[in-house]
């Protein structure tokens, strides 16, 4: 029983680290201002351009690597689209999703189903590792979901706690304002968008890398949506996410284990979905207090 | 180092075919207080914005201590050692004083910045008396704490020369006092100081200087103390201000608006609007008083329908109106100029024509079952620009294009036309220039004239004054008083609108 | 030597289309890298494009058919879109709509006449798609909630939900073993124009609706309350317009759209259901582009549905005979939509080269 218990939570913590490097990605992204709906593609790019960077390198490391430059690289796009020529962030996103989840089914093609012959190694960390039933859980884990955690707590100290996090906040919240104090709303804006597009291309990477190490058509399955989605449920703060990316990772695991019961797999389909809906219901039922925790520009371009 | 003088030569400045400064020239030594006195839209903002270095010049030179200087952005401006305390507060409402402090201020060290921010808030709160908390959230200070941390900023960047935007648009006579004493005691300090206003009876009583501006050019400039308010008045617009408007003494009428008792709650606080009684009569015109941010927003918009009182009772010639929607408001005849009327009170990339009859759409003048009738729309809006000499290209022209006062004139006009039972008029005149606000305040009397009961709400004192029967001041969302205007004085308005209840005073 | 942004109030409709125009001739000059990158000579490949969905008999044919879902739901698109309601669950209202019209073609095919079995078939189609499309504006209208993510996370679930369908209680008993429902009876299918695919019915539903949408939005009450919505809704609040109300009913009216479009794609084309990437085809997302290609006018997304529809035959055409790989279209549509958003910025602005004096 108690194996069942402790896979079960080692897989909901792989599940969860693409979800969590998504939502801290879009949190810094929403932060400073800018909606960017196109996670999604940027994810999907991410993991085939880090399958494919993996496979013919042979290294996992170079993959994640492309991965994230990939996701960083689409940006680009957006923040310009967004920042620059101030057009409408909505339907930019859209475009962007798009054209990668497009373009990301054009390089994968001739390589669905083609498993990775490289793997990222468990990073065991001594001492910590031999804590009885928490030690290998969560001390022999890959280093990219240390990597995730550590980020998290370290934005959560960045937006809280130092001048850029006040500037990024202040940008978000009153462009105008940052800007009559001399901080660049622009240049702000391009960097939390770009840190976001490398964290969901990372998140993508990492789905087609050490989630499921193979590529596969329609592989991101909407967990760029529900980043965007859990960004909103964690309030928009990096201590949340882990929340919201964790419970998720449960379902997610959930969907495969219920299904020995003879629940029909389409219904646990569902799931993530459903739960995606009933989070942001939740989130709904106290609205005053999720209105006031959003950045009040989120959304809006910003001209003098 | 400080700035012992400074110098804007042939300052120029367009905005695509509108020429905002044309060739302005002038000079500040260090420790004066210049005045910059012009009307809305005279250019005063887009002048100190290029010194600021919030905008580039398109001609012209700037000179510090004889030496020219060039801004690219505020950032260079604050390391010369200029600050402005801006208008509208450029304040991060959801953080903190210190955070907003922190902001663009060079010194705060990188980590944790808010604590040794908090440390000089203190410092300076003892040297100039800016007494203010620096762990409050901005939403939760009054407007005059707001300036002060504006003030605070820009001293703690370093700011010798200190420009101040209509500093006193958004404080009670009190607190304008309490400001000025601070301004007095940073110039002795050395500081020099631009307050720019349109106000003549402050701009005489704080300023050493004044340059007058007019259409974007300088129209005069002279020390303070040889100049009147007349002359002032005259240089300002090129004729003399004296606006013709008499009002008629009417014997007001039965009662139209009833309100009993009425509690609102705000956006963040519990209660905005607190326990508020008063009546507004046929023929008359009440005014309401009082600093933004008091409880006049709330009030507007339970009046008006875009608000459900927690309350408390409204009602309209005897017919209960509580927490009626907008719709119905509108149908049983109150209308409604609001403020911020750009963001409110029109669709700016729609025709002029289609902002015709935005709350009026649904009436059988202009539909016909599902179907609009864009016939008689069109034509009312014609009798519209018409009437109201609303300097429109065309009736397809998107209304965006209009300027401030036509806007107002068509928001107006669209609102009155049905010839409305009550009309409710927030900040009707904001922003205006002479000739739209003398225009408005003309049709608000005549309104008045013809019997609709007027509700009106400003900051402007003169404007309530010169328009209202009785006046009301609203402080912290109790009412402090109703008295009418030919009895009342300033000083007893000043001291309601700071919170300190008159001796007499009828709430009729 | 500076480049100066001068601002433009009132542009022209002749700047406005030369605006689209050159948005679309930079999205077809961007996919050439695609091309080149298969090499295909970019230029050959646009000539088949067009010959191949307008420059033949066939080709028009073709066109016109895959025409129909993409007006039909565009134009639906449109009236969302105004009040800036962003509805990217068209694909599973359609689906929805198939899934209600199969249910009874086939409950009731076989024993009613086409009078009277294809007008139920529609009806349901539509009250499919409307009830579908319900779920995300009321859930905006009350809980706040984001209509970007509630519209797609339905479209996932109804994915699923018609797989558990086709795989399941309504897989076809003679189909052996393939994720097929039965096939409609003879009078459950929709008739063709002769010698072509055109599911003639539907096409009138189409272009009647295009129509309508266009007197709804100038001429009546609440399209022009639509049209407040979408441009400032404060003042659409300060002048009393009830938002959920025009939520419901633009929500009804495009969910509608989408579930006919649903219906004509079962009963006129595939005449079963099956899974459901086949039966929706993207149609829900290509029509996101039809709708703002044509500035969201519903006459216009006539034209750019029929011009979209000929993106799709001919891209299918060259895919097949050049090799191209199926996806690139739908990389096509996002490069489209990126230009059309850049080309959006130019309307309203102009671009001055201004030499210092």
């Amino acid at each position: 029983m108690e194996k069942i218990l402790l896979s079960v939570a080692v897989r909901t913590l792989v599940a969860g680290t693409p979800l969590l490097l998504g939502t801290l990605g879009e949190i810094l992204a929403e932060r400073s201002g800018v909606l960017n709906l196109g996670v999604e593609g940027m994810m999907a790019i991410g993991a085939v351009s880090g399958y494919l960077a993996a496979l013919g390198s042979g290294s996992p490391w170079l993959g994640l690597a492309v991965a994230l430059a990939a996701g960083m690289a689409i940006s680009v796009i957006h923040a310009f689209v967004s920042v620059t020529l101030k057009a409408n962030q909505v339907v930019s996103g859209l475009a962007l999703t798009m054209l990668g989840l497009g373009a990301a089914s054009l390089l994968g093609k001739p390589f669905i189903g083609r498993p990775l012959p490289v793997k990222l190694e468990a990073v065991r960390i001594p001492v910590l590792a031999d804590i009885p039933y928490l030690g290998p859980v969560l001390f022999s884990r890959d280093a990219v979901f240390y990597i995730s955690v550590l980020l998290g707590l370290v934005f959560a100290f960045l937006l809280a706690r130092t001048r850029w996090g006040i500037e990024v906040r202040s940008v978000g919240e009153n462009p105008a304002a940052a800007d009559a104090a001399g901080v660049s709303v622009s240049g702000r804006r391009y960097l939390c968008t770009l840190a976001g597009g490398a964290l969901a291309g990372l998140a993508g990477g990492y789905l087609s890398l050490v989630y499921s190490n193979s590529w596969m058509e329609g592989m991101t399955g909407g967990r760029g949506w529900i980043v965007i989605a859990l960004t909103i449920f964690a309030l928009w703060r990096p201590g949340r996410a882990f929340l919201g990316a964790y419970l998720f990772g449960v379902i997610f695991v959930l969907q495969y284990l219920l299904q020995p019961l003879g629940i029909p797999p389409n219904l646990l389909g569902m799931m993530p979905y459903l739960a995606t809906l009933a989070v942001l219901v939740a989130g709904g039922l106290r609205a005053d207090h999720r209105q006031l925790a959003a950045p009040t520009a989120l959304g809006e371009p910003f001209s003098k | 180092m400080r700035i012992q003088s400074l110098e804007m030569s042939g300052i120029s400045k367009a905005f695509g075919a509108v020429q905002a400064n044309r060739g302005i020239s002038l000079r500040l030594s260090g420790g004066e207080v210049l005045g910059l006195l012009g009307e809305n839209g005279a250019g005063k903002t887009t002048l100190m914005k290029i010194l600021y270095g919030l905008l580039p010049a398109d001609e012209g030179t700037i000179r510090i201590n004889g030496e020219p200087v060039r801004f690219h952005s505020p950032r260079d401006a604050i390391a010369r050692g200029i600050g402005m305390v801006h208008q509208h507060f450029m304040l991060v409402q959801n953080h903190t004083v210190a955070e907003n402090v922190a902001l663009g201020f060079p010194e705060a060290p990188f980590f944790f910045p808010a604590r040794e921010v908090a440390r000089r808030i203190q410092e300076f709160s003892r040297r100039y008396g800016l007494a203010v908390n620096p762990r409050a959230r901005i939403w939760q200070l009054s407007a005059g704490e707001q300036q002060r941390v504006e003030i605070i900023k820009a001293l703690l960047a370093g700011a010798d020369l200190l420009i101040l935007d209509e500093p006193t648009s958004v404080l009670t006579p009190r607190e304008a006092e309490e400001l000025f004493a601070v301004l007095r005691r940073m110039s002795t300090e050395g500081h020099s100081l631009i307050f720019i206003s349109h106000k003549l009876e402050e701009i005489l009583s704080i300023c050493d200087r004044v340059v007058v501006l007019r259409r974007g050019e300088v129209a005069g400039a002279a020390a303070a103390r040889e100049m009147d308010k007349r002359e002032l008045a005259r240089l300002m617009v090129g004729r003399e201000i004296i606006f013709n408007l008499s009002r008629k003494s009417l014997e007001p009428g039965p009662v139209v608006l009833e309100v009993e008792n009425l509690t609102v709650a705000g956006d963040r606080k519990a209660a905005a609007v607190r326990g508020v009684s008063f009546r507004v009569h046929r023929n008359e015109i009440l005014g309401i008083a009082g600093v933004s941010g008091n409880g006049q927003r709330e009030l507007v918009e339970a009046i008006t329908g875009l608000r459900r009182p927690a309350g408390g009772s409204v009602r309209l010639n005897g017919e209960d109106v509580t927490g009626a929607s907008a719709r119905v408001t509108a149908s049983k005849g109150i209308a409604h100029v609001p403020e911020e009327r750009i963001r409110f009170g029109i669709v700016p990339n729609l025709f002029v024509y289609e902002n015709s009859v935005l709350k009026q759409h649904r009436s059988r003048l202009f539909s016909r079952g599902m179907f609009l009738n864009y016939g008689s729309i069109r034509a009312h809006a014609a009798r519209l620009v018409k009437d109201f000499s609303i300097a429109a290209p065309s009736l397809n022209t998107p209304v965006r294009a209009l300027s401030g006062g036509n806007i107002q004139k068509l928001i107006l006009g669209r609102e009155i036309s049905g010839e409305p039972a009550l009309l409710v008029a927030a900040h009707p005149t904001y922003g205006l220039d002479v000739g739209a606000t003398e225009y408005i305040r003309r049709q608000l009397l005549e309104l008045r004239e013809r019997g609709t009961a007027l509700l009106l709400v400003s900051e402007d004192l003169e404007e309530i004054f010169e328009l209202a029967d009785r006046v009301a001041v609203l402080f912290n969302g109790r009412l402090m008083g109703i008295v009418p205007t030919a009895e009342a004085t300033m000083e007893q308005i000043g001291l309601m609108m700071a919170g300190i209840f008159p001796a007499e005073g009828d709430a009729s | 030597m500076r480049l100066r942004l001068e601002s433009l109030p009132a542009p022209s409709s002749g700047r406005k289309l030369a605006v689209l125009a050159l948005s679309l001739l930079a999205g077809f000059a961007a996919m050439s890298i695609v091309f080149a990158a298969n090499r295909v000579n970019p230029l050959f490949a646009l000539k088949e494009i067009l010959l191949r969905s307008f420059g033949s008999l066939y080709g028009l044919k073709e066109t016109v058919t895959k025409a129909i879902p993409l007006i039909l739901i565009g134009s639906g698109l449109t009236l969302a879109f105004r009040a800036r309601f962003w509805n990217i669950g068209a694909e599973s209202q359609l689906l929805l709509g198939a899934m209600a019209a199969t249910w009874v073609g086939l409950t009731w095919g076989g024993r009613l006449s086409a009078a009277a079995i294809l007008p139920a078939m529609f009806a349901a189609g539509f009250l499919a798609g409307a009830a579908w499309g319900l779920i995300p504006a009321l859930l905006k209208v009350r809980f706040a909630v984001n209509e970007v993510i509630s519209t797609l996370m339905l479209n996932y679930v109804a994915a699923e939900l018609l797989t558990l369908l086709i795989t399941g209680p309504w897989r076809g008993a003679s189909q052996r073993g393939f994720p097929y429902t039965e096939p409609l009876a003879a009078a459950a299918k929709l008739p063709l124009l002769p010698g072509t695919r055109i599911h003639y019915l539907t096409l009138g539903i189409a272009l009647a609706a295009a129509a309508l949408l266009y007197l709804a939005i100038y001429t009546t009450k609440f399209g022009y309350e639509l049209r407040v919505i979408g441009e400032n809704p404060e003042a659409a609040r300060y002048a009393g317009i009830d938002f959920l109300r025009t939520s419901v009913v633009l929500m009804v009216v495009s969910g509608g759209l989408a579930g006919l479009a649903g219906v004509g794609e079962v009963a006129g084309i595939h005449h079963r259901l099956t899974y459901p990437g086949v039966i929706s085809a993207g149609y829900g997302f290509t029509a996101i582009i039809v709708a703002w290609l044509a500035k969201l006018n519903p006459l216009g997304a006539v034209v750019s549905g029929l011009l979209f529809a000929g993106i799709l035959v001919g891209g299918d055409a060259i895919q097949i005979s050049l090799g191209l790989p199926a996806a690139t279209v739908q990389v096509f549509n996002g490069v489209l939509l990126f230009f059309l958003i850049m080309g959006d910025f130019f309307i309203t602005r102009r671009v001055k080269i201004v030499r210092p004096a």
